[in-house]
């Protein structure tokens, strides 16, 4: 591709058969590793191919679906991180605006007495303006995403702690398991779909139908194009009329979403919330977009990457635990994956633009 | 120079302005100019742009060339003189305003995101959608048939709209944009120094589609610091310096050495021709400038004769 790209382009009338002996170099292999989610991929298998070794009961159909679902948890998160990601910014107030939203539908129906549903749409409300304060104080002063979110995730932590304390008098929220609409909501949030008598978590589920809305507002939509547009470059995105504001404020809603998705199931999987929690987590979900393929700096990257990541950490996370090591040993593979992903994901990229 | 002494043959064919019914120009500056607080950018610039007509801005760095793209593309306004589109005046208060009535600039730092698809850029900020509401999704298959004809037509000869415009060479990524402002309705297209980063080759390719874009019936700004690109391709051409018009000259009146001339200043050159001999040590050097400026010299005394256009 190098070689032909920087030749001047003949004039059309002595094209004769045009351009075919040019697209034929590219052959549907490379276009495959051209792909952003490539470089996670083959991590993946590799992963998968090791612990099945070293671990005969990883490839039960029970130890998978704690797989997955351990996936999914980061993985939901993963989607709105990668899309915001491939916009060019990044949101370090995730992990605990997770927790703020399961804690304000918590103390809410609680404090209120109303029924547990009021309290899940108010969290909704909660998740997605969080999003849009991150985006617009962003928009407005054009500081880095890493300050903007950097304030959010302090102020929240401390939101979180204090208020709970205020109103529960507790580090943690109250029991609402007898609550009206309880039942409901764990249905919606927190159940279990059995297939074949394994129990899937019904969070593998809402996180694939995540990634696949997603691939589409990627791929096949304009909110999609002006994605890609704003992450790669911002002023050529604005001068051709994209709505960059709105579609950096959108991204962050979008996060503030699947924040509240995992806020929920957290609160009715358990149905009390830690105040304290949450903190770290963050990190989890720009790691997984990172491994899956999406750029830091924006512009590249694709949904199913972030998927593919999350899955990752899952089988190192739940791997690590069959394979019977101690779990301390945990943080330091999954810093190594970082790595090792990144660099392949490079290299992967590179090969496959020069060739 | 008034703009309206412009022979007759470059006008509008078919354009008749609505109330006289005489034939206006698609654009034209009268006496405009432009201050940023005390300091003075432009001052009584005169100009015209037709249908099928390259105009060429000429001048060194400061002479003025940005303000004036930027008057005429929406981003700053002009607080001397009148800028007529279609014979009535006119004030853009932003960009999206020249937009609309058909006025596209292509900038130096083109408006592309590299790391994107020929095909998204091409239509980035205008997609077709098909469907409806939320499900409404871009029509991928007909933007990218667009995007290989709308490219072809322009005689650029693409391999694959899939792959990143960032891939492409910097001559190539300026037919895109050129091709995508003809596309989305452009009459008059704003070139900003689009050969200013090319080689020779990749100038010439440009070159080509400039010429493009004016048979297709696009009036054309071809905003250059290089005489050699804007004599082969243009119709008109201003000259700026320092903020001033110091020439604006028909084709038929004009010829490259005397462009040439008037670009490059014999003053300036004699001046580094004796500022290199006190250096001393650069014998050759100062003897190709000594040369340099008799030739200049030269030609502008036979521009002053020949020209009766030169202000």
């Amino acid at each position: 591709m190098a070689k032909t790209a920087t030749l001047p382009p003949a004039p059309a009338s002595a094209a004769g058969p045009r351009g075919d002996e040019r697209i034929g170099r590219r052959n549907p292999l490379q276009t495959l590793l051209g792909r952003p989610e490539v470089g996670a991929l083959v991590g993946a298998v590799v992963l998968f191919v090791f612990f099945a070794l070293v671990s005969p009961t990883f490839t039960q159909p029970n130890a998978l679906a704690t797989i997955l679902y351990g996936s999914s948890t980061i993985g939901i998160m993963a989607v709105g991180v990668s899309l915001l990601m491939i916009g060019g910014e990044f949101d370090l107030s995730t992990g605990v605006a997770v927790i703020s939203s399961a804690l304000t539908a918590s103390m809410f129906s609680w404090y209120f007495s109303t029924n547990i549903w009021v309290g899940v749409l108010l969290a909704l409300v909660v998740s997605v303006g969080i999003g849009y304060i991150n985006g617009w104080i962003l928009m407005k002063t054009k500081l880095p995403s890493f300050i903007v979110t950097l304030a959010t995730f302090l102020m929240l932590t401390g939101l979180n702690l204090g208020l709970t304390r205020l109103i529960g008098g507790s580090v943690s929220s109250p029991s609402i398991s007898s609550m009206d609409g309880f039942a409901s909501a764990r249905a919606v949030f927190a159940s279990s779909v059995s297939i074949g008598g394994i129990d899937v978590k019904i969070t593998v589920f809402i996180w694939i139908a995540l990634v696949a809305v997603a691939t589409w507002v990627l791929m096949r939509t304009r909110v999609g194009n002006w994605i890609f547009a704003v992450g790669g470059d911002e002023n050529a995105a604005r001068a051709v009329g994209v709505p960059v504001k709105a579609t950096k404020i959108g991204l962050f809603m979008g996060v503030g979403f699947c924040g509240w998705i995992l806020g929920m199931h957290n609160l009715f999987a358990f149905d009390t919330v830690q105040s304290g929690e949450g903190v770290g987590n963050e990190f989890l979900y720009i790691i997984a977009a990172v491994i899956g393929g999406c750029l830091l700096t924006g512009g590249y990257g694709s949904a199913v990457g972030g998927a593919i990541g999350a899955f990752i950490f899952g089988m190192a996370n739940k791997g690590i635990v069959y394979a019977q090591w101690n779990p301390d040993w945990f943080k330091f593979f999954l810093g190594l994956m970082l790595l090792l992903a990144t660099i392949i994901n490079l290299i992967v990229k590179r090969r496959a633009e020069l060739k | 120079m008034n703009a309206k002494e412009i022979d007759q043959q470059t006008l509008l064919k078919d354009e008749k302005d609505p109330l006289t019914h005489t034939p206006v120009h698609l654009l034209s500056l009268d006496g405009v100019g432009k201050h940023y607080g005390n300091i003075i950018a432009l001052s009584d610039v005169t100009m015209a742009v037709d249908n099928g007509r390259v105009t060429c801005v000429l001048g060194d760095n400061g002479a003025g060339k940005s303000t004036l793209i930027k008057i005429i593309a929406g981003l700053h306004q002009h607080d001397a003189g009148v800028l007529n589109i279609m014979g009535e005046e006119r004030k853009f208060g932003s960009p999206r305003d020249a937009l609309d009535v058909g006025i596209a600039t292509v900038y130096q730092d083109l408006a592309v995101v590299p790391l994107m698809p020929i095909w998204r850029n091409f239509f980035l900020g205008s997609e077709l959608t098909s469907g409806f509401g939320p499900f409404k999704s871009m029509d991928v298959e007909k933007m990218k048939a667009i995007t290989l004809k709308e490219l072809a037509e322009m005689g650029i000869d693409l391999r694959d709209v899939e792959q990143p415009i960032g891939q492409l060479s910097g001559g190539e990524r300026q037919c895109v944009a050129i091709a995508r402002a003809v596309y989305f309705g452009a009459k008059v297209l704003i070139l900003d120094e689009p050969t200013a980063a090319l080689g020779v080759k990749q100038s010439g390719v440009v070159l080509r589609y400039v010429l493009q874009a004016r048979d297709r019936g696009l009036g054309v700004i071809f905003i250059t610091h290089n005489p050699h690109h804007a004599f082969p391709v243009g119709d008109r051409f201003l000259l700026l310096k320092r903020g001033k018009s110091i020439g604006y000259y028909d084709k038929k009146d004009i010829t490259l050495d005397e462009l040439t001339a008037q670009m490059a200043g014999g003053a300036e050159l004699a001046e580094l021709a004796h500022e290199l001999e006190q250096l001393g040590g650069h014998g050759d050097v100062v003897k190709e400038v000594q040369a340099e400026v008799a030739d200049v010299t030269h030609n502008r005394e036979t521009s002053t004769e020949s020209s009766p256009r030169h202000v």
